[in-house]
């Protein structure tokens, strides 16, 4: 992996500013990597030509002395992000051509502040997925192997692409979604930093829409402090999304003193789920231990509801995504299928959809599609609703006693392999986001952080929630973990 | 609640989604599973418990009531998989 690739972006910014490296330098050794990462299939669209100019501009940005803390980092960007006149497909094939006209307003917020792209990540097929293996462009795989194996891992989901191409060195930072863990877990799975913020921080302009009431953008770093320098690019009020909150975005970067001295960290018993794996508990005993020696009280806290939160999530995400994905018809954009003699309008909407959408895509939409029927409507979606609000209540009676932030596993296991979960039912994939949807649930802001190797030499990531709108507090406990636990390993490169 | 193929094929329809008769008792029995699973939520005591409406408590912003873009047919049809004279281009909806 080259050396300017694996740049952080604070080190990378500082280094631009001193006019040590350029834009076009840190470019050109990403695309060189990315032309050398096939084997990944991290990176779906490159857009060089686009790299180049955009590199150029921020080199003479920096020359002018106009430098935001993005200008001249190249990122990746998650299929998810509509980029103008760049395919935007959400890995699925229902958008297979499709060329936006337009720009999300957080990939034009980054290139506002001078970031350049160098091209769209892989995930699973409308951000629906824990593995990356649902997507059109085929299965993303993880930089990482378990020790003295070759076998492919993933590197998991939704946003996959941008995990593999972090860890990889392929870029310097990466854009992601997260709508049940999304951002999280293939964080975890692949030893890099990923932010979910609060929803409302970050708008949904622009992103093809999943779970409305749950997606939301984060950055997907090397490290917390990059976390803190991308959010800030990111975030902010947008009129064109009525759901983005119209307050003041602090600066996060500031907020990493590393000084947790006399806050509340707190333990919820509930996540100590049935069967935990020895390492995930001792991962989280550890970490608990490591906030502990930075000075922080380590309380135990009940979030009752927690066992209610996936069940309900997977009510609410499939009603949303059949509401979101009526507009795939194969009229305005995208995939039409082809048609016989005598087929109407009906039989387009039904050709088109069916072989438009992957398997997966299919089963949440018509499993919200039928929670949202006449007659189950009550028994399903708003009972799911109301549980929802019992969720967020568990969270705010944490938070109102006094918990600063709450630390649990990012994910119940290290990687697994590719292929491995599929002759499992639905069901069991969807175990991987135990830890991580409650926080899309209650609409707080989580980070996973990683935190440790497993006995293969998989990383492992620990999870801490915080408070709505304190990204900077949830930022600087973040930032104490990732002190406390040193995790320096990075993949060999076997690509 | 048990899910029969006919129920499977009736929430394709509903969704618009095309499934091959053969292919709808492994439909079903995915149904099934999914909705075991989503069951347990009626153990839950949602008694007065509000549904949730938005996740953050804020009053969502209203615009002023003026237009603020238009004339973009070209780049509105640029992505349409078929567009004739102007217009999106469908089959006959009306015999």
């Amino acid at each position: 992996m080259s050396d300017l690739s694996t740049m952080t972006i604070a080190a990378a910014r500082d280094a631009l500013r001193a006019g040590d490296v350029t834009a076009a330098d840190l470019t050109e050794a990403c695309l060189r990597e990315i032309e050398g990462a096939g084997a990944l299939n991290a990176v779906v669209h490159a857009t060089a030509d686009i790299a180049r100019e955009q590199a150029a501009r921020a080199d003479a940005r920096l020359r002018d002395g106009d430098a935001p803390a993005m200008c001249g980092i190249p990122l990746g960007i998650k299929d998810l992000f509509c980029t103008k006149g760049v395919p935007s497909q959400a890995a699925s094939g229902i958008l297979k051509g499709f060329r936006p006209e337009y720009e999300s307003t957080v990939t034009a917020k980054l290139w506002d502040a001078g970031a350049v792209m160098l091209g769209k990540l892989n995930m699973d097929e409308f951000a629906m997925g824990s593995s990356n293996e649902t997507s059109v462009y085929g299965d993303a795989v993880n930089p990482w192997r378990a020790t003295g194996s070759d076998a492919a891992l993933t590197p998991g989901g939704s946003s996959g692409g941008s995990a593999a191409a972090v860890a990889a060195g392929l870029c310097l930072a990466a854009t992601g979604t997260d709508t049940g863990g999304s951002i999280r877990q293939p964080a975890a799975f692949t030893g890099i930093t990923g932010l979910k913020p609060t929803y409302g921080r970050c708008s949904r302009w622009g992103i093809v829409a999943f779970a409305s009431s749950l997606d939301q953008a984060g950055p997907m770093t090397r490290d917390v402090r990059d976390a803190a320098i991308m959010l800030q690019a990111m975030a902010g009020h947008d009129p064109l999304d009525s759901t983005s909150a119209d307050m003041p975005v602090p600066d996060f970067e500031a907020a990493l003193t590393g000084d947790i001295r006399g806050t509340k960290i707190g333990i919820p018993r509930e996540y100590r789920m049935d069967g935990m794996s020895p390492e995930i508990a001792k991962l989280w005993e550890d970490g608990a231990a490591m906030l502990r020696g930075a000075g922080a009280e380590v309380v135990d806290i009940a979030l009752p509801h927690t066992q209610h939160a996936l069940p309900a999530y997977y009510v609410i995400a499939p009603a949303e995504a059949s509401s979101n994905l009526a507009r795939y018809d194969g009229v305005r954009f995208g995939h039409r299928a082809r048609l016989a003699p005598g087929d109407g309008i009906t039989e387009m909407y039904e050709k088109t959809r069916a072989e438009g959408f992957g398997a997966e895509v299919q089963r949440r939409v018509m499993v919200g599609t039928y929670v949202l029927s006449a007659g189950f409507y009550d028994a399903y979606y708003n009972r799911a609703r109301k549980v929802r609000t019992l969720i967020k209540r568990d969270f705010e009676a944490a938070f109102a006693a006094g918990v600063d932030a709450i630390l649990t596993p990012a994910t119940p296991s290290a990687a697994f392999r590719l292929g491995e979960m599929a002759t499992a039912d639905p069901v069991q994939m969807y175990l991987n986001d135990v830890f991580t949807v409650t926080v899309n649930l209650a609409g707080l802001p989580g980070i996973s952080v990683p935190a440790g190797l497993d006995r293969r030499g998989l990383p492992l990531g620990l999870q801490l929630i915080g408070k709505p709108w304190d990204e900077a507090g949830l930022l600087n406990h973040a930032y104490a973990l990732e002190r406390a636990a040193g995790f320096t390993a990075r993949p060999d490169r076997w690509w | 609640m048990s899910i029969d193929h006919e129920t499977a094929a009736k929430v394709a329809k509903l969704a618009r989604i095309r499934v091959e008769d053969a292919a709808l008792p492994a439909l079903a029995a995915e149904f099934n599973t999914i909705l075991g699973f989503i069951e347990q939520l009626g153990a839950v005591d949602v008694e007065g418990v509000e549904p949730m409406t938005g996740v953050t408590p804020m009053r969502l912003k209203r615009r002023d009531d003026v237009v603020t873009d238009g004339g973009q047919q070209a780049a509105i049809l640029s992505n349409a998989p078929d567009a004739r004279e102007g217009f999106f281009a469908v089959p006959k909806v009306v015999e």
